[in-house]
């Protein structure tokens, strides 16, 4: 359960104030389907990282599953986005010199999993992103699509409650861009709650709960049955 | 997360940069190796002098004639007015009770021949004493007479290099060289030796002390080798020397005395200074290494920027990114450290094999302390990278195409 209330987030650029987010208030119940849509510059990403906990609101209240994230340590936010959160992004990140089977793993050995069962669970992860048969490839040696359901496969092996997704399939082309929303709503049917940030109509339609940021605040939310789905 | 999983994932991050790691490993390895290297030339200089000085015997006193200022081994002159005679040696061995034996020493050069054969050689005035006190060994015959007996007799003893160049495989005894214009009958040939003291003991010849004395028209004599009962007694022995010498030399002690320790302390002095300039030397190619390891981590740092994103997502801690980057430094000095170790000891072998009287010896502490230095250098100087790369602010690194 996320709730956002009064969330500004204000930047100091080249010493002028840039107000990024001026007083959200936004609630995401657990196995939600989101989608984030706007123009450039109207503060979808930075509400991304604040739910990822990658950032913290200057001022109003972030709180998730019913623990207020600004009173958090850097360590305890490092526990959440740990266990908690997932992350998918525009341009994959994937680590270059390690295979699909080690980009799995990373989060894992980070996270101080056992050896077998690391083993265990990136073959399940890869096979739930149909990528048993690439496992030692390298970052390198797939392709854009193929890198995207690796992150998501990365993304999810920890078993987060959240998964973010900024720009999924801003790099792809069509077919491979379906592809990737199709393993992102399966995910969300299997009770993740999902946000996706998008600038495509086409995608962002599709998500049950749908809003629209214009310069850093809430321009519409609609609720209601997602597009073809 | 455990030890190997962090080795394996730093070590992996290396072998993805070959060229770089390699350089840096080089880097290292050289600073250290020159460490070690270094160190060991200054030590197998101290175990070469002392090598050199300990078959003098700790029980010698060598007297020159003439006052030094210090107390040094290439005694500096300051004005000898009375010669360091014969009649001196005499007067000592005789009163001063310590002395157990006594060699006097002078020395020249002449063309020793044989026929058609010549060369130049050390003609070294002394007497049978000499044997004992400088623990010359005899290939063939006998040495000098002793003091006092047949002290003009026209003998002499050769060096080994002396003997063969003039005899080649001939039997020397009772044959006769020219020393100069004189005749000497050869009785003896000594041991090859190889150098000591500075000297080539085989390319000498050893004559009678008076007879060497009349032959260079000289007065004095060049040393005088005494050697002492005890150690103990070494430096009463002294004292009563140097009141002989100023009684006979109108109340001047007007000679120098050393000793095989103070030999060996000044020169370990000076080799104290050498190896310090050394490790000096090795000191700075350390911190040049470190300064590479720390370029190499810093170029790492803003390489892998967008991984370092990544695995704050991904929700890896602060102290953890420290880890890896220090884990990163520490595998790149203490590789580089032990390549550089190998270069040393084959580098000493080799100077081993190609000059086998220089000891050149790695000595044990300058290989713990290279090993402790290369490890606290990628520390020191993976530090900074690692503290820079832990508080990257994720979003911007993750903002990185």
């Amino acid at each position: 359960m996320i709730e956002l209330s009064g969330v500004r987030r204000d930047f100091l650029v080249g010493g002028e104030p840039v107000h990024a987010l001026r007083g959200l208030d936004l609630t995401i119940p657990d196995g939600d389907y989101c989608s984030i849509m706007g123009p450039s510059g109207s503060g979808k990403s930075t509400l991304l990282n604040i739910l990822g906990c990658l950032d913290r609101p200057s001022a109003g209240s972030y709180r998730l599953d019913g623990r207020e994230v600004g009173d958090l340590d850097d360590a305890a936010l490092s526990e959440v986005r740990r266990h908690r959160i997932g992350f998918v992004f525009q341009f994959y990140h994937l680590v270059p010199r390690l295979t699909a089977a080690g980009n799995v793993e990373l989060p894992m050995i980070f996270a101080g999993v056992e050896r077998r069962e690391r083993a265990e669970r990136v073959s399940r992860g890869l096979a739930a992103v149909g990528l048993t048969a690439r496992a030692s490839h390298t970052a390198e040696q797939l392709s854009g699509g193929e890198r995207q359901r690796v992150a998501i496969a990365r993304a999810v092996v920890m078993g987060p409650t959240l998964l973010l997704a900024d720009e999924p399939t801003g790099n792809l082309d069509s077919a491979a861009g379906a592809e990737i929303v199709r393993l992102l709503e399966g995910m969300n049917r299997g009770g993740l709650t999902l946000v996706v940030v998008t600038h495509d109509p086409d995608i962002g339609r599709r998500a049950r709960h749908r809003i629209r940021l214009v310069d850093g605040a809430l321009a519409s939310e609609e609720r209601g049955p997602g597009g073809d789905r | 997360m455990n030890l190997r999983d962090l080795v394996g994932f730093s070590g992996g991050a290396l072998r993805g940069h070959r060229l770089r790691t390699g350089l840096s490993l080089l880097g290292v390895a050289i600073g250290v190796a020159s460490v070690v290297l270094l160190t060991s030339l200054g030590e197998g200089a101290r175990l070469y002098v002392t090598g050199e000085f300990a078959s003098l015997g700790t029980n010698l006193l060598i007297v020159l004639p003439g006052k030094t200022e210090t107390a040094g081994v290439t005694p500096f002159l300051t004005g000898a007015p009375h010669d360091l005679t014969l009649e001196d040696a005499e007067a000592i061995a005789r009163r001063v009770r310590a002395v157990r034996s006594l060699a006097p020493l002078s020395r020249g050069t002449a063309p020793a021949r044989r026929g058609e054969r010549r060369r130049d050689v050390v003609v070294t005035g002394t007497t049978a004493e000499f044997l004992g006190v400088r623990h010359v060994q005899l290939q063939a015959g006998r040495f000098l007479p002793p003091y006092g007996a047949g002290a003009e007799q026209s003998v002499c003893v050769l060096g080994a290099k002396v003997r063969s160049e003039l005899f080649g495989a001939a039997n020397p005894l009772g044959e006769a060289v020219r020393l100069g214009d004189e005749r000497f009958r050869v009785i003896g040939v000594a041991a090859p030796r190889g150098m000591s003291l500075g000297m080539d003991m085989d390319d000498m010849v050893y004559v009678p002390v008076r007879r060497a004395l009349r032959m260079f028209n000289q007065t004095g004599i060049f040393r005088l080798l005494v050697e002492i009962r005890s150690h103990d007694e070494l430096s009463s022995a002294e004292a009563a020397l140097r009141r002989v010498i100023a009684e006979r030399h109108d109340g001047e002690d007007d000679v120098t005395v050393l000793t095989q320790d103070s030999v060996l302390a000044s020169f370990g002095r000076i080799l104290d200074i050498l190896t310090a300039a050394l490790v000096g030397i090795a000191a700075i190619s350390l911190t040049v290494a470190g300064l590479g390891i720390m370029n190499v981590m810093l170029v790492a740092v803003s390489e892998r920027t967008r991984e370092i994103g990544l695995l704050k997502a991904l929700g890896v801690t602060r102290g953890q990114i420290v880890s890896v980057f220090l884990v990163e430094a520490a595998i790149l000095s203490s590789a580089g450290g032990a390549a550089g170790l190998a270069v040393a000891f084959a580098g000493a072998g080799l100077l081993r094999g190609l000059y086998p009287s220089f000891p050149v010896q790695p000595p044990p502490w300058a290989v713990g302390a290279a090993v402790l230095v290369s490890l606290s250098v990628g520390l020191v100087f993976g530090a900074a990278p690692a503290r820079r790369a832990a508080r990257l602010d994720p979003i911007i690194a993750l903002s990185r195409r």
